[in-house]
């Protein structure tokens, strides 16, 4: 049976922890709410430039369009982005977005492409290990606090220059949806080329003409870039939300864990007392019976 | 009244009713009162101008890449950097 004493340091050793979680939890708490407000804030620009692009490409077409819209004509070489966070103790958070970009790495692998990565974030770099040859990038995002639209425009503009360059031909971006502070979604989209918002015939087909200035084609070329940037921005966003609210949930059940060994260590070491103090008395009516 | 909106990735930056916008055109400002017709251009980096009511002095506010969208709901202005 341990000693009171090392009984008492490991109570209290517990409680310091218990302290950081119980503090980790709270920021985190605070930091989700504010990181919950940007996501939904990029939300209306989202959505209109995606009904832009609906009735633009419907009206281009596929012929002629940018190699961003139409691909390279090829699927060979696969790009998937993996957008982690900075720091861990967010729970699964970071593990579950990289489980997802391994999943559809063996899945595209075993159909026989090839498989490269761009990490953005420090927490993507475990795909390393795994795959050690296939790592085209890593993105550096160590001195962002809080994720502004030129810091995915920099992930995008890069991208771009690559992809136009042929080092690669189709990019994938995981990232975790937020949907909720206990309920975060890896998830996967193709970025590049850009696909298509699925056609809106009511929307589009209203009848109003409109004018363009200059003319279509070029709109919808200045527009591509633009929406993987936009994409990409999302996906930080969300994961800003999402890894907060991992980490709250992470630090809850950790305060709670550490709540309850508290306990079990409390009631133990309550138990020892009371023994050694049987003992001592048994020992001295025994030595006074003796006499 | 012409619906207004200014939109950013961060936010949306306005949504209100005005008399009259200038926006800075990639082929040439354009101002856009009530009832336009459906129109669609991309923008130059330069100076919105919003004016509240006829006669009223305009409210400027610089914005960087973008586009802007006239239809039967108002002027949408999506711009990459504003204010």
């Amino acid at each position: 049976m341990a000693s009171l004493k090392a009984l008492k340091v490991r109570i209290n050793s517990v409680k310091s922890t218990q302290k950081i979680t119980k503090a980790m939890k709270m920021v985190a708490a605070a930091k989700l709410r504010r990181a919950q407000e940007a996501a939904q804030n990029g939300r209306p620009y989202a959505e209109r430039l995606e009904a832009v692009m609906a009735s633009l490409a419907s009206r281009v077409g596929g012929v002629g369009a940018s190699p961003l819209l139409a691909g390279t004509g090829k699927d060979q070489v696969q790009l998937i982005v993996v957008a982690t966070s900075e720091r861990g103790l967010a729970g699964a958070f970071n593990s579950n977005i990289v489980r997802a970009a391994r999943r559809k790495a063996d899945e595209l692998t075993a159909q026989g492409k090839t498989v490269k990565f761009y990490i953005a974030g420090k927490k993507g770099r475990v795909l390393r290990r795994f795959f050690p040859n296939a790592i085209l990038a890593d993105h550096e995002m160590g001195h962002i606090k809080t994720v502004a639209f030129d810091d995915a425009r920099v992930i995008a503009d890069d991208l771009i220059a690559r992809y136009l360059k042929g080092e690669f031909d189709v990019a994938h971006l995981f990232f975790s949806k937020f949907v909720s502070a206990l309920n975060q979604e890896p998830t996967g989209i193709q970025i590049i080329p850009v696909p298509l918002p699925e056609k809106q015939p009511a929307a589009a087909g209203a009848g109003a003409v409109v004018e363009y200035e200059p003319d279509e084609e070029s709109i919808l070329a200045d527009l591509l870039p633009r929406n993987v940037a936009i994409q990409i921005f999302r996906a930080l966003l969300e994961n800003a939300a999402s890894e907060q609210g991992s980490r709250m949930n992470a630090m809850d059940n950790a305060t709670r864990n550490a709540g309850d060994m508290i306990n079990r260590l409390s009631i133990q070491y309550n138990r020892t007392r009371q023994a050694a103090i049987t003992t001592e008395l048994v020992e001295i009516i025994s030595g006074a019976e003796a006499l | 009244m012409l619906h207004f909106e200014l939109v950013t990735p961060e936010k949306l930056l306005r949504s209100e009713e005005v008399h009259m916008v200038t926006v800075p055109g990639t082929e040439g400002d354009f101002a856009v009162l009530e009832g336009h017709a459906p129109f669609m251009s991309t923008i130059r980096d330069g100076q919105i101008l919003i004016q509240r009511s006829p006669g009223a002095a305009p409210e400027s506010i610089a914005i960087r890449g973008g586009f802007a969208e006239v239809s039967a709901k108002g002027l949408t202005v999506l711009a990459e950097h504003a204010g």
